[in-house]
């Protein structure tokens, strides 16, 4: 048996009640039961990070849990992210630098930048390419990123 | 959607753990981290009828110290493990080998526990499980048993774990004052699975080997330990002489499987060259 289940849980600040089957991927379910589709269904096995979510404080892959999983849980995406105000400095500096071109990795590499920014006191440009390593760009090549997170860092005073 | 069907079952108990493995048998799979698991669901590689969800049994998700030996639950998550500071110095081992666990956002959320039970033999922690002599604390109703690791890894993707156990946290005897460790791995991308790769511990009488583990992951069907190789360094110091005499060993000794990126052949050599460099870097 296969029943669908209900789920309550928070998505941005926001409380949500929703029916849904168990084998419904996280980030299917904020991307088509709830519209935000800032989190990218990309290679859907792990490996892009296109899909990352916040959820209960940590980020991790939407592809990778199920939404019956979230249930209780608190959940942050790219759209609650940019709408708290909390990553306006590391979103104009991507912009600046040119960090993103097509924009497909780019909801989940703020989601990972802004973990590494809010948890480490300084990074190198070595640690930070290891922190993101798990989000792949196939436009950038990665320095205008590096850039950018190091410029907010410096100007965040880490 | 990408999934077969199935039923979720949420454990708020060891009860319902075992409840439901007894009812399903192999048709149910242990939900922790679900990052080896939920890919290969995606891709219909894996198709369980049942998944049980033990994520709510926060008592598994403990690391603490039971006089010398250190005790990881079964959900602590890898970033956890790797931010311990009781497995920093307890385990040092662990801590150097987290970060080579795939990347940020799998780290949150796998677990320690998942990533022996899977026994992927190109991941990480078995090795260091081998390497550390750990024990494995499985539970079913009826009994809790302890699996040493070298008689817990049998095959590819196959453990000692029967249908109606669960892994429930691992034993880790705690580093004494003047053992080394070492850990290094090759990859063909930071975060990928190893190419190969080594986890080693020794203990010394003075500055001779009196005990020494070479755990190798990523060449053939599971983590495996080269105890002849080892040997050939007891009662003797670890210099460039004691290495290049080994080095013959570990070519006889190892049995490698190529994979679909790297041959056999190339594994060997890596897994010398693995051996060379971290054995003069121990710390």
């Amino acid at each position: 048996m296969s029943g669908r289940v209900e789920i309550t849980l928070t998505v941005n600040g926001e409380t949500v009640r929703r029916t849904i089957e168990p084998r419904l991927n996280l980030v299917d379910f904020v991307r088509e039961e709830l519209g935000l589709t800032g989190a990218h269904a990309g290679c859907e096995q792990g490996a892009c990070g296109a899909c990352s979510l916040r959820v209960d404080g940590k980020v991790v892959r939407g592809c990778l849990m199920f939404a019956v999983q979230v249930d209780g849980a608190d959940v942050e995406t790219i759209e609650g992210l940019a709408q708290s105000g909390r990553a306006d400095d590391l979103m104009a500096a991507f912009k600046r630098h040119n960090s993103l071109q097509c924009g497909f990795c780019t909801p989940g590499m703020l989601l990972t930048a802004d973990e590494l920014l809010s948890t480490a006191d300084h990074s190198s440009r070595a640690e930070i390419r290891d922190f993101i390593s798990g989000n792949y760009c196939r436009c950038t090549g990665y320095q205008a990123i590096v850039d950018a997170i190091e410029d907010v860092q410096a100007k965040r005073g880490g | 959607m990408k999934p077969s069907p199935f039923e979720y079952v949420k454990a708020r108990s060891m009860d319902d753990v075992f409840n439901t493995l007894e009812r399903h048998g192999d048709g149910a799979k242990i939900l922790a981290g679900g990052q080896s698991l939920v890919p290969a669901m995606n891709l219909r590689m894996a198709l369980p009828e049942v998944l049980i969800d033990i994520n709510g049994l926060s008592d598994l998700g403990t690391i603490e110290l039971d006089g010398d030996i250190l005790r990881i639950g079964a959900l602590a998550r890898h970033a956890e493990v790797g931010e311990s500071a009781l497995v920093a110095s307890h385990a040092p081992l662990l801590a150097e080998a987290v970060p080579y666990i795939a990347h940020r956002g799998i780290r949150n959320r796998g677990t320690f526990g998942g990533s022996l039970a899977t026994a992927d033999p190109a991941s990480e922690l078995p090795a260091c499980a081998l390497a550390l002599a750990a024990n494995i604390n499985l539970a079913s109703r009826q009994e809790k048993r302890k699996v040493a690791a070298t008689d817990f890894f049998k095959d590819i993707y196959e453990t000692a774990i029967m249908e109606n156990e669960l892994l429930v946290s691992v034993d880790i005897p705690v580093k004494r004052e003047g053992e080394l460790y070492g850990f290094l791995e090759f990859m063909r991308r930071r975060g990928d699975y190893a190419t190969a790769g080594l986890a080693a511990y020794a203990s010394f009488d003075g500055d001779r080997v009196e005990s020494m583990r070479l755990a190798f992951f990523g060449i053939g069907a599971t983590a495996v330990l080269a105890p002849k190789t080892a040997e050939s360094f007891i009662g003797r110091t670890i210099d460039q002489a004691t290495i290049d005499n080994a080095v013959p060993k570990l070519n006889d000794e190892l049995e490698i499987l190529s994979d679909v990126h790297t041959s056999a052949d190339v594994k060997r050599h890596l897994s010398c060259v693995l051996m060379t460099r971290v054995l003069s870097g121990m710390v």
